[in-house]
């Protein structure tokens, strides 16, 4: 019975497994594919080769050359640049990583109260634009910040935080750790109990035991997240931009392209460059975690076991955490103390506090926050709609080229914003939006796609692990009972994968509400313009700040409470599915 | 679910072609919300037919947009302080000609003609660069304001000064180029060079400046005016100060080239120059100089009136022509030179302050030659002004190729690596000949 229910459900497959060019057999399946494609190559490849074309062009005379490179490599500050990124990108990494890891380790291997807030506490940082963070941590641990002006009035010395390049490894770490966070935390839950066990028979315990078999076999999950803090501060722009150091690749970028009349190919040969390497890295770390894949291939038990505290290592562990929260909130508790401060001017704290900042805020804003919840909504909508097609279409279906598509999402994740955003100027400004007859770059539905695209590749990730846990003998099962492919799609496949999907939802939608870097070039009128930009729009004037402040708490607060909704969501989906399993 | 997306997408969409009424007038500017806000509201309270709608970007952004939009023109305004944005416009046959009437305006603010002597673009606001300081800031520090661009090169405020750079801003530029023209091409970049020595960092907006001086970040900024009263009149502990070798020069306004609302545009520059329009920019939030001499009878107490004041601004005759022919030079050789070296010639000009306090001690003269042939080095420039002015070099910095056929000699790259190479050895070995002199 079951042999030829099973020999049923794959007779499709086998179909699908022939190569496509004898069986020219288009179903729904492959429309929707070549659908997806040409909407990447429209919204990605194409607008992102407008940008990268001029690198290989001769200044002078408009012929293909590779000469730009070898200016490129022969510039002392080229080359310095690139140096400075690398450095900073793998520093990041490094104090991310102390961050994170204790973070990890305490909430999944101890029984430690607490470990649910942390998780969601942890998240937090990530939701707030990078360049916000900057200005906040400025205000504290700045040369006249709050913890400099106490040190040097009672001790007489101060710490540079963040002079130059220390700084921007300072408010990347703090920004991008819950990368690794996720990650790290989700692969020790994941680890074989047995293995530890193994090893504690044989002998090894404590710190042995965590550097010989438990950090090993959570390494997938940290190289996932630590490629992508990698990846994400070796493209951004906005902290060192805000904290003015130039001599580094993207602000490098930056500045050369956005400048009055020059036309210097070399901010575009800095693009390629950038994308290029953010490629290989991407590349590199998937090829590392294939070779460790059979690591997590088993699973005996839920997770590493979980083990009481005496109370001296309790104390401990509270402090080492309290520690790090309070660090890692700190731009969070600068930008309350801003939106509710009156002037704050070479001083520990504000001189007065008041709550006239926000009710600017409120009478100039209130477009802003729609705006961003409808583009950050479309966004991620299509990215997780577009997500699911895709992780079902590689796991599930044999069609030619369909790895492609997976890279091809996943690239957006190294394409830096600015690229994307000059890209799209350049593309869609031939095209006119039907009915009204302005240019298609200036209509505000680019920007949601903008979003939609830069934000892909986290739902992508989200929907591809959630299919992986749907079992294939649950839809073999619906097909066997008459249902049509679509309808088993619609019926069994995608109300299983709920949960994957809404955490893709929140990632997407949280990250594109405060996304800057592409809308910054793409905004064409005020009235279109997102929450970031309205933040960005106040702390340009004197009497502004304490109002970008305000609007940036409203924005810190919107994207938690639909990441605490979800979170919620998820958990209650997990329970009912543990639950309905085990009956 | 879908469907509901797709419905209120939709209604969305129509909402927006909704909004498109006749009197439209789309500007670009890099002024701040709280500066079109007010003159905004004025505006349309004044003139109701007509609906602004206001595009804020940094001027090398508006510029930049409004050169890759030409082809299909969206913009009937372009609004900004830098009359050398204008001039990139106009040169690029950007800007229309238009005739607007006004009343009581002079043909002059301080030294510098208020319009364009093509009509292309008007000025309808004064401004000038100058000294902001925290005072919360120098008190800690033991420090007085400096009150002259070269009290700024001083030992004791090494670390201690802010600046935007001129490729960044427009207006930062017009401060480079006014102490080049007012100076000389080289006792100027000499005089930029150890002003720069004492920088604390150089910003990427020119907005940058006066909130690290509001913060406290720095001490002292060199900001153009409205940056210093608006921010003394939002309540920070700061103060701003004219030095004598100052420009005072119009913010301008123009009307963008083929603009869908032509007759808005000049509406709205009309209106600027109406006595209401002018006295708009007496907002706390705004602090412009009206160029309407009688404006200032409604002006607060203390308000600096150029055209009563004439210290303010008359040193420098303001040369546009000659700025606008070495544009990007400038600022390509001011971010060789001082942003992105800022670190090195920051510690060659600290090591120096050393050796002079050190030699002020000992009179030794094999100090004093060492000294001054470190800042030989300092001072010395990759270019001379001829070789400045000459269009075939300046050109390599705005190469655009018109034809197939254009060809244009040497790559900016290898130029600029040419300088990079030439001012880091001077740095490094001014740095040396300044601690062997203070050794002695």
């Amino acid at each position: 019975m079951s042999l030829t229910s099973s020999s049923d459900g794959q007779r499709p497959g086998l179909a699908d497994r022939l190569p496509s060019w004898l069986v020219p057999n288009l179903s729904g399946l492959h429309i929707i594919a070549i659908m997806i494609a040409l909407l990447l190559i429209g919204l990605l490849l194409v607008p992102v080769a407008q940008v990268m074309i001029v690198a290989f062009q001769d200044p002078a005379t408009g012929a293909a050359t590779l000469q730009n490179f070898v200016d490129f490599f022969g510039s002392a500050l080229f080359r310095e640049s690139s140096w400075n990124s690398f450095y900073v990108s793998a520093m990041s990494v490094v104090v991310a990583t102390a961050i994170a890891l204790p973070l990890a380790y305490i909430t999944t291997r101890f029984h430690f109260s607490g470990s649910i807030l942390i998780q969601s506490l942890g998240f937090i940082p990530l939701i707030m634009p990078p360049f916000v963070g900057a200005v906040a941590m400025q205000l504290i641990f700045g040369r006249n910040g709050t913890v400099n002006l106490i040190l040097r009035d009672n001790f007489g010395f101060s710490i540079p935080f963040m002079e130059g390049l220390n700084g921007v490894i300072l408010v990347q770490s703090i920004h991008y750790f819950p990368f690794i966070l996720i990650n790290l935390s989700a692969s020790l839950r994941n680890i074989d109990r047995s293995m530890e066990e193994a090893a504690q028979n044989l002998g090894s315990h404590g710190l042995r035991l965590f550097r010989r078999i438990v950090f090993p076999l959570a390494m997938p999950g940290y190289i996932a997240g630590a490629a992508l803090v990698f990846i994400k501060v070796f493209d951004d722009l906005g902290t060192p931009l805000l904290l003015n150091v130039n001599n580094m690749l993207a602000p490098q970028a930056f500045l050369r392209i956005s400048s009055i009349g020059i036309s210097d190919p070399m901010g575009y040969v800095i693009s390629v460059i950038l994308v290029v390497f953010s490629v290989l890295s991407l590349w590199a770390s998937f090829l590392f975690m294939r070779g460790k894949d059979y690591a997590t291939v088993q699973k005996g038990g839920g997770g590493i076991a979980k083990r009481t505290l005496k109370p001296a290592e309790k104390a401990l562990a509270y402090g080492t955490v309290i520690f790090i929260l309070l660090l890692v909130l700190s731009p969070h508790i600068g930008l309350l103390l801003l939106s509710f401060g009156t002037i704050w001017s070479f001083a520990p704290l504000p001189d007065g506090y008041t709550l006239q900042n926000y009710i600017t805020m409120w009478e100039g804003s209130k477009t802003f926050i729609m705006n961003t919840i409808l583009y950050a909504g479309i966004a991620a909508t299509l990215d997780v709609i577009i997500g699911t097609a895709i992780a079902y279409i590689v796991i599930r279906t044999n069609i030619f080229g369909r790895k492609a598509l997976d890279y091809l999402a996943t690239a957006a994740l190294a394409v830096p914003g600015v690229v994307l955003g000059i890209g799209y100027l350049r593309t869609f400004h031939q095209f006119d939006v039907p009915f009204t007859g302005e240019p298609m770059a200036s209509w505000w539905v680019i920007i949601a796609l903008a979003l939609m695209i830069r934000r892909l590749p986290y739902a992508l990730r989200a929907c591809t692990a959630a299919l992986q846990q749907v079992s294939l003998a649950l839809e073999e099962a619906a097909e066997s009972l008459g249902a049509t492919k679509r309808r088993t799609i619609q019926k069994v496949v995608v109300p299983l994968m709920t949960g994957g999907i809404l955490a893709g939802f929140v990632t997407s939608f949280a990250t594109a509400a405060v996304e800057l870097s592409a809308t910054i070039m793409l905004v064409s009128s005020n009235n279109d313009a997102p929450l970031a930009y309205g933040i960005y729009l106040f702390m340009q004037t004197p009497s502004g700040r304490g109002a970008g402040a305000a609007l940036g708490i409203v924005a810190v607060i919107v994207v938690a409470i639909g990441t605490i909704a979800s979170q919620i969501i998820i958990e209650r989906d997990k329970k009912l599915k543990a639950s309905s399993g085990d009956h | 679910m879908r469907n509901a997306i797709y419905s209120s997408v939709a209604a969305l969409a129509l909402s927006a072609t909704g909004a498109l009424a006749d009197g439209k007038i789309t500007i670009i500017t890099s002024f701040p919300d709280s500066m079109t806000g007010p003159i905004e509201a004025a505006f349309e309270a004044a003139h109701p037919e007509y609906d602004l709608e206001v595009l804020n970007k940094k001027t090398s952004a508006g510029v930049k947009f409004i050169q890759e939009i030409a082809g299909e023109n969206t913009a009937d305004i372009f609004w900004a302080s830098a009359p050398d944005a204008f001039e990139v416009l106009k040169a690029d046959g950007l800007l229309a000609d238009v005739s607007i009437q006004s009343e009581g305006i002079p043909d002059k603010i301080g030294a510098y003609p208020l319009n364009d002597p093509d009509g292309k673009y008007y000025g309808f606001a004064g401004a000038g660069y100058g000294i902001m300081w925290n005072e919360r800031y120098l008190q800690a520090n033991g420090l007085e304001p400096a009150m002259e661009w070269g009290d700024l090169a001083a030992a004791e405020y090494h670390g201690h000064v802010g600046m935007s750079a001129p490729s960044r801003s427009g207006t930062t530029h017009l401060t480079v180029e006014t102490l080049l023209q007012g100076d000389g091409w080289d006792s100027g970049w000499a005089q930029w060079k150890r002003i720069a020595g004492n920088f604390r960092t150089v910003t990427e907006r020119s907005f940058g400046v006066p909130d690290g001086v509001n913060t406290g970040n720095f001490g002292l900024g060199i900001v153009i005016d409205f940056f210093g009263f608006s921010s003394k009149a939002s309540g920070f502990p700061v103060d701003f100060a004219y030095p004598t070798v100052t420009a005072l020069v119009p913010a301008n306004v123009g009307v963008v080239s083929n603009a869908p609302n032509e007759a808005g545009a000049v509406a709205f520059i009309e209106y600027l120059l109406t006595p209401e329009g002018q006295t708009v920019l007496l907002d706390p939030a705004i602090m412009r100089l009206p160029i309407n001499p009688t404006t200032y009878e409604n002006a607060p107490e203390g308000f600096p009136n150029p055209f009563e004041d004439s210290t303010i601004g008359a040193t420098v005759q303001f040369d546009v022509a000659k700025s606008g022919a070495r544009y990007n030079l400038v600022n390509s050789m001011f971010d060789v030179m001082i942003t992105y070296r800022l670190d090195d010639l920051r510690e060659a000009v600290g090591a120096l302050h050393k050796a002079e306090a050190r030699y002020a001690e000992t009179g030794n003269a094999e100090a004093k030659a060492l000294i001054d042939e470190a800042w030989a080095l300092i001072d010395a420039n990759p270019i001379d002004e001829a070789q400045s002015l000459d269009a075939e070099f300046a050109g390599i910095f705005t190469k655009r190729r018109k034809k197939e056929t254009d060809e244009v000699g040497e790559r900016q790259a290898e130029i600029e690596q040419r300088w990079d190479a030439f001012v880091l050895d001077n740095y490094s070995r001014a740095t040396e000949l300044a601690n062997k002199a203070a050794a002695l």
